[in-house]
């Protein structure tokens, strides 16, 4: 596309799909203790069956 | 849902229901802002008028340009529907069915040896007495956590206070006993410890390195800056002490993970100067928050400081890309994002699990839906002992999710926050489900800054 560059990003519908196993990080737990984001979660679903998280 | 900004140059474009970023130039940019309020003759007409005599810009060009518009939207890329209400049912069915915990924040210390005036936890004492919690006490907490954890196989614990290396000691058996215990249980706890550094030594350095998987060191930036707030308690800031032992650490972290974490407030609304002044010192890895304080409070972010903060964050973002080009990056919390391979739906969805999957514990043993709830009677959950017991208040929690608070629910922003923090929104409005609408502002902010980043970086790879 000429005039668009879409960057490649996690497609969110599909990750309904085989997300949730849930083993992620608590999202204040590392370092910010006082607000709260996902944004900077990593995944580590490693491709098991999922659960809900 | 679409949100669209212009940053540093570039012309950004998120789909907020997909997760997808575009990144485009402006004629597609203004094409995509009215690509829904009209016809595709009556878009090409305000275009062709809007770049009239413009290079490059005629009515078969854009004709391509609506076209490519439209192979996004059909391809589920732009304008997608929000079809994320059942997710947002289970994870909380889940939630409030599972009883499941993997976090606990262990308060091993309700004391400090510091006087912050702006501690939100009041010196480490909580509202309450100064205590340090017992070995017993940790490790029936540890038990706890295992015996709740279900089929999770990472465990988190943070060692938090007060002050963590005020009781060391436990801290230390409490690690030998769960590393005694996590193989048979197939666990693997990952610990962090948060600590100001006045009893950092060796031996800390040491320890915490072969068994934290975190650190997260105190320092507000610059020493005029922290020593305002981060005295002791004959008055005397604390910078000179324990900067260079934080800078001793940090370099013996190696590849592990570690942040130095600082607080903004009012009387430094520059904070990019303190953030940066931290670089200078060696530290690589940043996180700097808002101070969370009751509104009046003379450090108290006020609304004339917004586009203060805002700027500082753009400045941030900015400087970043301008390191990392240069060979020299660093990292700032807020602005990691992996965009390929970031949290799923349910995550984002469900958001922190306070309350659920993730409790504080006194010294006493008590359970609270947070560390930011501790000393409030009111979130008594129940004890190490007898489990959660307030499963009334665990029911509210599991349905805390970015779904549940009406103050969410048209921000584009609601994906990459999960609805923020619950003690955030209690404080600032009476409710969990509420939202801290400050919060909310930098949030967004910080997340524009993070996603313009991400896309400069992309955009660099591309090129090279």
């Amino acid at each position: 596309m000429k005039r668009i560059k879409t960057i490649e990003t996690r497609d969110l519908k599909k990750s309904a799909a085989v997300g949730g196993c849930g083993e992620c990080q608590t999202s204040c737990q590392s370092a910010c203790k006082t607000s709260c984001g996902v944004a900077n979660q990593k995944c580590e679903n490693k491709g098991a069956e999922s659960r809900k998280a | 849902m679409i949100h669209q900004y212009k940053l540093n140059g570039y012309n950004i474009v998120i789909d907020v229901y997909s997760g997808s970023v575009h990144a485009v130039d402006e004629v597609a940019y203004d094409m995509i802002a009215m690509y829904k309020d009209g016809t595709r003759e009556d878009v090409i007409a305000a275009m062709l008028e809007k770049y009239a005599g413009r290079d490059g810009v005629d009515e078969a060009d854009l004709n391509e340009c609506y076209d490519d518009i439209g192979e996004l939207e059909a391809a589920g890329k732009l304008f997608s529907e929000d079809v994320y209400g059942g997710v947002a049912e289970i994870a909380a069915e889940h939630r409030r069915g599972s009883g499941e915990i993997k976090a606990l924040c262990l308060h091993v210390a309700h004391t400090c040896n510091l006087n912050c005036e702006y501690c939100f936890a009041s010196q480490g004492k909580y509202n309450g007495e100064r205590a340090l919690m017992s070995y017993e006490v940790g490790k029936r907490a540890l038990d706890f956590l295992i015996e709740n954890s279900g089929s999770r196989r990472n465990l988190e614990v943070d060692f938090f206070g007060g002050e963590p290396l005020m009781n060391w000691d436990v801290v230390k058996k409490l690690v030998a006993y769960a590393r005694s215990i996590e193989g048979e249980h197939g666990k693997n706890f990952r610990f962090t410890l948060t600590t100001n550094g006045v009893l950092v030594d060796d031996e800390v350095i040491e320890f915490a390195n072969r068994e934290m998987n975190n650190v997260v060191m105190s320092i507000d930036g610059r020493p005029e800056v922290h020593d305002r707030f981060r005295r002791d308690y004959a008055g005397n800031g604390s910078f000179d002490r324990i900067v260079p032992k934080f800078q001793k650490f940090a370099e013996a972290r190696g590849d592990r993970e570690y942040y130095v974490r600082g607080t903004y407030t009012h009387y430094n609304t520059d904070f990019t100067n303190d953030i940066f002044y931290l670089r200078d010192l060696g530290f690589d890895r940043l996180s700097m928050e808002p101070v969370v304080c009751a509104p009046g409070d003379p450090c108290a972010l006020t609304a004339e400081d917004l586009p203060v903060l805002f700027r500082q964050y753009e400045i941030l973002a900015e400087e970043m890309l301008r390191c990392e080009r240069a060979g020299k990056p660093f990292t700032f919390y807020h602005y990691m994002i992996d965009l390929s391979h970031g949290p799923c739906i349910y995550k984002r969805i469900a958001g922190c699990g306070s309350g659920t999957e993730y409790l504080a514990v006194t010294p006493w043993g008590d359970l609270y839906p947070c560390h930011q709830f501790v000393g409030d009677e009111k979130y008594l959950m129940g004890n190490v002992w007898d489990g959660v017991t307030n499963t009334e208040m665990r029911e509210r929690f599991g349905r805390c999710n970015v779904y549940a608070r009406p103050g969410c629910r048209d921000c584009w922003a609601k994906l990459y926050c999960s609805g923020g923090c619950a003690a955030n929104a209690y404080h600032a409005t009476g409710d969990i489900l509420g939202t801290y609408d400050y919060g909310c502002e930098l949030f967004r902010k910080r997340m524009e800054c993070a996603i313009m980043a991400e896309t400069a970086r992309c955009l660099d790879a591309e090129e090279e």
